[in-house]
């Protein structure tokens, strides 16, 4: 057998996740019924009017979003943390920020993916104009990555904490501004009719820059909590 | 090795800084001070009040310089972060946590001088416009920070997590600054820039002057902090028993 290249480790490693995910399949859809609830919630509590509920859309189905993600971010490392294998994925010699990396393609894959599939019928229940659905569609699509991206560098500095979950959603929340403040805005301007290419593209760049920088933060904590 | 490098070699061992910071602290609050004393005599009884706002436009002379160390304390945090992480350097560590409160201080500041000069002027406690938004969320990221620190068991280990955070959250810094040209808000915008800056001297005076007094603050209360910190951590070290013994 050829000695194991990034490549190799990194589908390995994906293909372990997707295959370990489908195995707790009822496990990954809380989150996603946790989203469902959230939405729900809202005309519940502000009142069915749909005009009001057209004009909070972008900004609720983005928070529920946000939550969502954030209570699938929890477990992301600890399991392997708990029994080991996270030591051996630091050990075996293979780059750590891959390793991270593959780690966030998985958890996008069955946490981010889906909200980006069940938006159009958020965006059904939230009375959102259709003139704004595409867009929503599009920076659900931009947006959620980054959410994993940067949550993995809170789901890796909280791991090795006992009570890390509650932690980790308060350190990442302010990171989280800024997108939520492009992507709502995005949405909002499609639907009033005016550009929101920009809003977009820079939720792009922001996309990039954190696929090229998180996964290398994700590692060094990663290693700062297995020491 | 010039006299520099070896200033800033012997900053690393603990009981030289110790010594140190202790006699520079004394000089740092005397030159806090005497400008305060001169920026809040120029800015609250010599300089003119404003023609629209006019005496509660005075704020400004705590709201504006505070509201600056709050973004210049985390860039420094995140810089000093930078160093410990890279270099391992225990006194960087413990200055880059004990920057957290005092940044974190300067930011409810200047949020609550800021929403107490809003209200006159603009009839609101509060909006929700970019400026505003971006220092609640400062506030949120040092909470973090010092939250962080305060979760791990080991203090090197939880100054290196706090600083790993600290430069994450560094990303939000340019947002800020930038935050008054990518939206239209409601909050002033930039009056004082690289080329010149649109507010009157008499004005402009007072606060420059509180802002250096700021950072004269800052410079006491972060070296206070660091050296009890350090008392904190070596309290069974040989030279805090010394000097422990010298002081009595």
């Amino acid at each position: 057998m050829s000695k194991p290249n990034a490549y190799s480790a990194f589908v390995a490693l994906v293909r372990r996740d997707l295959l370990l995910a489908y195995r707790r399949r009822a496990e990954l859809l809380q989150p996603l019924f946790f989203l469902l609830v959230v939405i729900t919630l809202f005309p519940l509590g502000v009142g069915p009017s749909l005009s009001l509920l057209a004009k909070i859309a972008p900004g609720v189905i983005w928070i529920a979003a946000l939550l969502a993600t954030v209570l699938s971010l929890d477990g992301l490392f600890r399991s392997d943390f708990e029994d080991g294998t996270l030591e051996q994925m630091v050990l075996s010699g293979q780059s750590l920020a891959l390793i991270a990396l593959g780690r966030t393609v998985t958890h996008w894959l069955v946490a981010g993916l889906p909200i980006v599939l069940l938006s159009p019928l958020l965006a059904m229940w939230m009375n959102l104009p259709d003139s704004g659905m595409p867009v929503l569609i599009k920076s659900l699509a931009l947006g959620t990555p980054v959410l994993s991206l940067i949550g993995a560098i809170g789901g890796a500095l909280t791991v090795s904490l006992k009570r890390g979950g509650q932690l980790m959603s308060l350190l990442v929340f302010p990171l989280y501004v800024p997108l939520l403040i492009l992507a709502t805005n995005a949405v909002s301007s499609a639907v009033a009719g005016l550009p929101y290419n920009g809003q977009l593209g820079l939720m792009f760049a922001g996309l990039i820059a954190a696929l090229t920088l998180a996964p290398f933060a994700t590692a060094a904590a990663l290693k700062l909590s297995l020491t | 090795m010039n006299r520099l490098v070896l200033f800033f070699h012997k900053t690393g061992s603990p009981p030289w800084f110790y010594r140190f910071a202790g006699k520079l602290i004394p000089w740092l609050w005397l030159l806090f001070a005497v400008l305060t004393a001169i920026g809040l005599y120029l800015g609250l009884i010599e300089a003119p009040p404003d023609y629209q706002q006019g005496e509660s436009v005075r704020i400004m002379y705590l709201h504006v310089p505070a509201a600056w160390m709050s973004m210049m304390i985390y860039a420094l945090m995140a810089v000093m972060g930078f160093i410990a992480l890279v270099w391992r350097i225990r006194i960087m560590e413990i200055l880059a946590i004990s920057s957290a409160p005092v940044g974190a201080a300067f930011t409810l500041i200047a949020l609550v001088t800021g929403s107490l000069w809003g209200r006159p002027t603009w009839g609101t406690y509060w909006v929700w416009d970019a400026r505003l938004t971006s220092e609640l969320v400062l506030l949120f990221l040092y909470m973090g920070v010092i939250a962080l620190y305060n979760a791990y068991d080991e203090p090197r280990k939880a100054a290196r997590a706090a600083a790993l955070l600290s430069i994450v959250g560094a990303i939000n810094l340019p947002i800020i600054h930038f935050s008054v040209q990518w939206w239209n808000t409601l909050h002033q915008g930039s009056s004082i820039s690289m080329k010149g800056s649109s507010i009157d001297a008499s004005m402009l005076w007072p606060l420059l002057i509180m802002a250096i007094a700021a950072k004269f603050y800052y410079g006491a209360n972060l070296l206070s902090r660091a050296r009890l910190r350090l008392l904190k951590q070596d309290h069974r070290k040989r030279w805090v028993n010394e000097l422990l013994d010298e002081e009595h």
